[in-house]
């Protein structure tokens, strides 16, 4: 047996090889601490004159920076020091002022060369990188329960306008459920929302008593409703996280009715709970005429508690878009626009009630546990949902209002910014709850960082020394193939966009520990060859041949648990998973195809009298 | 080159039955009776994690909490001595972590807050199911491939292997009353795999032999199949080894648990590989019937 690889296997070895060492490349260039400044509205332009006016703030604060580049959008200064970049946030923020974002940001410092080849450095999980990890369930029944209120008033009116007369209507968990004196009644009323009322659906069941109407929402009405309620949800998140100015946010559904938001680098983790945290909703409605009514607390406890009448003139699911601005004598406002259904319900009802107060009611969704005893005696602990209301706003009606008008009479920027800020906020369709919480601080990100290139130092070390005590010269040629393993590796969860997370690198040393397996099998045998007096060509190729079914059976089941894992895992342990799955493929072809080609170039062919294995 | 010794495993493997009934049993009995104690990933709670600038007592902290009104906080030193977590049980509400961070810097101390974990029981609960389904999925699927590649009764050694481990591996995280959590499932599946590759290495071997020596009991076949692989086995579970022994004394406190579930899944699956998938394929009556392919012709071409 020859044991010479034809040139195009050596030639696709060395293309490997050249792969492996290119697209790994990239994370030995540290990505430098930077700052990126950009626009509250995308119509700003951020040029080189913005850019010198940063770059005279960070001189006067003596902050040291470097390359700073802007291309209209957004600006990019990189700075000397990572332990100065809040500082240089906070010296920036306080020269551009309310208008500009500026947010903390990792420069990547990836040659040009390499960048060209499409090279990137592995993107850094949130345990690693520092940041923040929220999952919000949307609470879509409750989206559900809003609309069907809104149905049950307008086919309650519309039965008065045709002089359909009833007993009662009554909203009863997903059901309109109305009451009539006769049977013609309720066929005259099931045509008239058959007509009138598409997303309805009038509902006859065996038994069901003859005088009454039950609607429930279509199947295909709802799944919208369910959908607009994620996506109106998903977009509020967004404009909230853009905020925040977070350089590379995720914001993205999960499941049927969650949303992800994960904010890499944010520092000040405080804040980004505050802002995004804020599960809320707003109201808007007239003070109450009388003793009929509410009572609400203004929100920062001022005595400016008002009574207010006891339904909504509109609700933030209205409201499209709220900025705080100055009026044209220098004081604060907030104008606020409304979309077309809002506005037209705004005109009407403020139409006869100029001179009356307007209030803005803030309503934030909260859970909290509550402990109980379950019928078997054992204790069981229920989120339970609750409802906080406070006025943010109570200002007295002008004149008419439409589309877009302004709340005036702010006492500060600070206020007006606020009240802007909670008015963008409250703008979700639907309640959302944290169901999880995950902050990670920058200091334990890097001493994860640390502790995981520290131990996947060490261990490929031992592993190294033990592979050359045990198998002298083949050892080397196995550590060889160790190497390239984790090089491949690397390079390729770079080039997939692969994220690195702490499990991903114990996953890294697991691979590392377990990939040496297929060398040793493939030794083992060929030492058995030998012992059973093959000839050295022959105990080599006899070895890689019977060792090779065993490898593929026992990495394709272990592939195949990797899998499962990664199908059942969330976060930090898909890491774990990837890693360990693209680890078994990588060092398949490294322990069997590179130590070959290895194994041939050197002793393959020739008369050799001793294998040093 | 001398002669490869063979060792008598298999006489030893009514010690070895006795042996595991009992690490199973006494798993068993301490996973049904105590449990597992659950990391925050599976019961729902908060807890956080913050760094002093010097050694703090946890006492010291404890106290200020409950100063604060904090009903039975649990702190504890958590790698370092300036390194403290506190959980809190009961009622995690979303603003709680905020809570106690103020309640901790109130008299000016410095304090790095560097990990947040709130997770709500609805989470906990998904994760303990999908787990429990994941791990029962990975067996059904593992048993599948062995049954198609080999035999249903090396399928059946298979499948018992990898339970006794994860059994076993559980039982002791049950018994230490070290937690389990999210990173401990992983390892749990990681061990799933490693011992998995070793009764499959274990396996393939035996089934090679089944084949190649004709004149021989069930006995001396597994008898020589394990001493053929006895090295392979040992080397492979010291390098992994080696590196676990890194991970653990060097991988940070966040994945010590992982390190553990792993260097015990690991040992229990070398033991397993050797004792448990022969034993039971030997209590199956396995034979060379089982194993007889068309090609076997051909096989015999191969005998030196």
């Amino acid at each position: 047996m020859p044991n010479k690889f034809p040139l195009w296997k050596n030639l696709m070895l060395l293309a490997v090889v050249a792969f492996a060492f290119i697209y790994a490349a990239p994370n030995l260039y540290p990505p430098d601490p930077a700052l990126q400044l950009s626009g509250q509205s995308s119509a700003m332009q951020i040029d080189g004159v913005v850019l010198k006016k940063v770059e005279q703030a960070l001189d006067a604060a003596n902050i040291e920076h470097f390359s700073g580049e802007a291309d209209g959008e957004s600006a990019l200064i990189r700075l000397t020091n990572s332990e100065l970049q809040m500082r240089a946030k906070e010296v920036v923020q306080a020269e551009m002022g309310g208008e500009y974002v500026v947010a903390l940001n990792l420069a990547p410092t990836t040659p040009e060369w390499l960048s060209s080849l499409g090279g990137s450095p592995m993107k850094l999980g949130l345990d690693l990188s520092g940041g923040v990890h929220f999952l919000l369930e949307v609470d879509l029944n409750a989206a559900l329960i809003t609309r069907l209120e809104g149905d049950l008033q307008e086919v309650k009116s519309s039965l008065r306008e045709e002089k359909i007369r009833y007993r009662n209507f009554e909203l009863k968990g997903q059901q309109i459920i109305g009451r009539f004196r006769n049977e013609a009644q309720v066929e005259q009323a099931t045509s008239l929302v058959r007509e009138n009322f598409r997303d309805l659906q009038p509902q006859f069941k065996q038994g069901q008593n003859p005088l009454t109407l039950v609607l429930e929402l279509s199947e295909i009405a709802s799944g919208q409703i369910e959908d607009n309620a994620i996506k109106q949800n998903l977009t509020s998140l967004r404009n909230r996280v853009n905020e925040l100015g977070v350089s590379e946010p995720l914001v993205s559904r999960q499941g049927k009715n969650r949303i992800v938001v994960e904010l890499p680098g944010v520092q000040d983790t405080a804040e980004a709970k505050r802002i995004i945290g804020k599960t809320a909703n707003l109201e808007f409605r007239l003070e109450a005429e009388g003793r009929i009514g509410e009572m609400f607390e203004f929100r920062d406890g001022r005595g400016l508690d008002a009574r207010l009448e006891t339904s909504a003139v509109i609700t933030g699911e209205n409201v499209t878009d709220a900025r705080s601005s100055y009026d044209e004598n220098g004081r604060p406002q907030v104008n606020i626009t409304l979309d077309t259904k809002g506005g037209w319900q705004m005109g009407h009802s403020t139409r006869d009630n100029v001179g009356r107060r307007l209030a803005v009611l803030f309503i934030e969704y909260k859970t909290k546990l509550e402990k109980s005893k379950a019928e078997n005696g054992e204790i069981v602990i229920t989120p339970v949902p609750f409802v906080e209301k406070h006025i943010i706003s109570l200002a007295t009606v002008q004149s008419q209002l439409g589309k877009s008008f302004r709340i005036t009479g702010i006492d500060s920027q600070r206020e007006s910014s606020e009240l802007a800020l909670l008015l963008r906020a409250g703008a979700l369709a639907a309640p959302m709850y944290i169901v999880e919480e995950r902050t990670i601080g920058p200091s334990l990100g890097a001493d994860n960082i640390r502790l995981g290139v520290l131990s996947v130092t060490l261990g490929m070390t031992l592993v190294l020394l033990f592979m050359i005590a045990v198998y002298r010269g083949f050892g080397v040629l196995a550590n060889v193939a160790l190497t390239m393993n984790l090089l491949l590796l690397v390079g390729f969860m770079s080039l997939l966009g692969a994220t690195l997370t702490l499990p991903g690198i114990a996953g890294i040393v697991l691979t590392v520990g377990m990939a040496v397996d297929a060398n040793v099998l493939i030794f083992s045998r060929i030492r058995e060859e030998l012992a059973s007096g093959s000839s050295i060509q022959a105990a080599i190729s006899g070895g890689y041949d019977r060792a090779f079914v065993s490898i593929l059976d026992a990495n394709i089941t272990t592939l195949i648990v990797a899998v499962i894992l990664f199908l059942i895992g969330s976060g930090p342990v898909q890491g774990f998973a990837v890693t360990l799955s693209i680890g078994i493929l990588t060092s398949m072809f490294t322990s069997i195809v590179l130590t070959r080609g290895l194994v041939n170039a050197i002793v393959g062919g020739r008369k050799i009298e001793k294998l040093w294995i | 080159m001398s002669e490869l010794k063979i060792y008598n495993f298999m006489g030893l493997r009514r010690v070895a039955v006795i042996f595991s009934a009992v690490l199973l049993l006494v798993s068993t009995v301490s996973l049904f009776s105590q449990g597992l104690v659950l990391g925050l990933d599976f019961s729902g709670g908060t807890q956080i994690e913050v760094g002093y600038k010097q050694p703090v007592n946890v006492a010291d902290v404890r106290g200020q909490l409950k100063n604060a009104g904090f009903e039975d906080p649990v702190v504890l030193h958590f790698g370092s001595e300036s390194e403290v977590l506190i959980r809190m049980q009961g009622e995690p509400d979303q603003g709680l972590a905020e809570q106690i961070y103020a309640a901790l810097v109130v008299n000016g101390e410095e304090l790095d807050l560097r990990r947040v974990d709130f997770v709500g029981p609805q989470i906990g609960e998904e994760l303990r199911d999908k787990g429990g389904l994941g791990m029962l999925i990975a067996l059904v699927v593992v048993m599948l491939y062995v049954a198609i590649r080999f035999q249903f009764k090396f399928s059946v050694g298979a499948v018992l292997a990898l339970a006794h481990d994860v059994l076993i591996t559980l039982g002791i995280f049950s018994i230490t009353r070290l937690e389990f959590d999210l990173t401990v499932l992983a390892a749990t599946l990681a061990v799933v795999g490693y011992s998995l590759n070793d009764t499959i290495v274990v396996s393939d071997r035996i089934r090679e032999n089944f084949r190649k020596i004709r004149k021989a009991t069930a006995v001396e076949v597994i008898n020589e199949s394990l001493s053929q692989t006895l090295w392979r086995t040992i080397n492979t579970s010291m390098t992994t080894m080696l590196v676990l022994l890194a991970l653990f004394f060097f991988g940070g406190e966040l994945i010590h648990n992982f390190a553990i579930a792993l260097m015990i899944g690991v040992g229990i699956g070398t033991y397993s590989s050797i004792y448990v998938a022969a034993t039971v394929m030997l209590a199956m009556n396995v034979d060379r019937e089982d194993l007889i392919e068309p090609e076997e012709g051909e096989l015999v071409d191969d005998l030196p």
